[in-house]
């Protein structure tokens, strides 16, 4: 019991006293996850917007895939992307692999699939709704689009969210493709893993109290947007 | 009297629309011309909704065809509103300039024309608001002013009135008389037939997918060539 009191007042100085590899650690953290969120999100609005408003052959089967890789093993993702990217694979060539770039990469590819099963669910609802009217005034599905991206805009800011939550709580992919690297790739939940099995607790309670407040806010913030939503779809 | 390129008048030859084997209009044909509003009445089920769909090309026949006259498209010179008005979740400015964009009207333009357009359904004071957020009958108001903004030849309406209460019933049904006296040919569907009453220039009767009658309203109401119109405007009456 003494242990853990004292591991979370060294955890609270850490935090307090600004400690430079903490900051660095929580620095790349959020640089990987945001970077891997608005790449995911170039591929998975439109794809998700795509799919929630065409109808073409194999489009069930697509979702379908998509529902299934929400639940894609982090692990597993960073399995297939260390393949791809390591000195022998198909993308070997760029030398991402143990880099920051390989980790916003992994996770870039674990949330894609998250962003366009969500963005579907939501705008399909909301394609059925307008598809009549919007017809009426001449636009097409195509057109349709970035009309619905629009509408949904409060509504996929908290799929971002989720996204964002995905992204920043998974250790299994960036530790594969990261290799948990001191000061170059280590992030906050490689980061917990390794302090804990090395003993270091005040350390992986301090990352792990952040990641907590990270998670708090992400949560606090998609509640607000979630009032703000309702608002505009009355 | 008429603009040289028209789209009107309006005609169907032998219009016929099934659906999953049910069919749910047969040999409709008439002829809608410009003038005072073209009201489709007849009992729920009749295939009221079906017919202003396919006169809009919401839906394609199964049979017969639509002829429009004139060598314009008659695509962008006609608009609809529908029962349930569709509100994009933007503000009630915002909705109204949409379909203006789509028809490629310049950016200061689409604003003008909004503005006068929500002026003329009396909702200028709430062009922040979210759309959404207004009452049922701001919404179909709204709707209407939409639609109008496209200067529309032809407005179809779908049971225009149709969840309102007779205050805000009023308030629309002032609009579609504004709308049919500046020019717009108004063709609309309503069971309500006080309503009909009010607003028809002339009358079109479907029954169980066929259209039994189309007269000037006076005549129809006084005296109903079928013994269905009559037994519908009996039944309503006593109702």
């Amino acid at each position: 019991m003494n242990d853990l009191s004292a591991a979370f007042a060294a955890a609270a100085g850490l935090l307090a006293g600004g400690d430079p590899a903490v900051l660095g650690i929580i620095g790349l953290s959020l640089r990987v996850s945001l970077s891997a969120v608005v790449i995911a999100a170039l591929v998975g609005l439109p794809l998700g917007a795509l799919l929630a408003v065409a109808r073409f052959p194999g489009r069930g089967a697509l979702i379908v895939t998509l529902n299934a890789l929400m639940g894609l093993p982090p692990v597993v993702c960073g399995l297939l992307v260390y393949l791809l990217l390591s000195r022998s694979g198909p993308l070997g060539s760029l030398g991402l692999l143990f880099t920051p770039g390989a980790m916003i990469a992994a996770q870039a590819v674990l949330i894609a699939p998250i962003l366009a099963a969500l963005t579907r669910q939501v705008l399909e609802s909301y394609w059925e709704e307008y598809a009549e009217q919007l017809r009426s005034f001449g636009a097409g599905p195509w057109r349709a689009i970035p009309t619905l991206l629009w509408d949904g805009r409060f509504a996929l800011l908290t799929v971002l969210l989720a996204g964002f939550g995905r992204a920043s709580a998974e250790v299994g992919a960036v530790m594969i493709v990261g290799g948990n690297i001191e000061g170059f790739t280590r992030v906050m939940t490689t980061a917990i893993a390794l302090e804990t099995s090395k003993g270091d607790l005040p350390l992986a309670l301090a990352l792990g109290m952040v990641l907590m407040a990270i998670v708090l806010g992400v949560n606090a913030a998609a509640q607000t947007l979630r009032g703000a939503a309702t608002r505009w779809a009355g | 009297m008429r603009a040289p390129d028209t789209i009107l008048p309006l005609t169907t030859e032998a219009l016929g629309f099934a659906h999953g084997g049910q069919p749910i209009l047969h040999d409709v044909s008439l002829t809608i011309e410009a003038g005072p509003p073209s009201v489709i009445i007849g009992p729920n089920g009749a295939g009221k909704s079906v017919l202003l769909r396919l006169l809009h090309g919401l839906l394609a026949p199964s049979a017969g065809r639509i002829h429009w006259s004139g060598i314009a498209d008659p695509r962008p010179r006609q608009a609809m509103v529908f029962q349930r008005p569709v509100l994009l979740r933007r503000s009630v400015l915002a909705n109204t300039t949409y379909p203006l964009g789509l028809a490629g009207l310049a950016r200061g333009e689409r604003d003008a024309r909004a503005r006068a357009a929500l002026e003329l359904v009396g909702l200028a004071a709430l062009a922040d608001r979210p759309a959404r957020t207004l009452s049922v009958g701001e919404q179909q108001r709204l709707a209407l002013g939409r639609a109008a903004a496209l200067r529309p030849e032809i407005l179809f309406l779908d049971e225009p009135c149709a969840s309102l209460d007779p205050a805000a019933t009023q308030a629309v049904e002032a609009i579609i008389a504004q709308l049919s006296a500046a020019g717009t040919k108004i063709v609309m569907t309503t069971h309500d037939l006080a309503q009909a009453r009010r607003l028809a220039g002339e009358a079109l009767f479907l029954h169980r997918g066929r259209l039994l009658e189309q007269s000037p309203a006076a005549q129809f109401f006084a005296h109903p060539a079928t013994p269905e119109a009559a037994a519908f405007l009996a039944g309503a009456l006593v109702w």
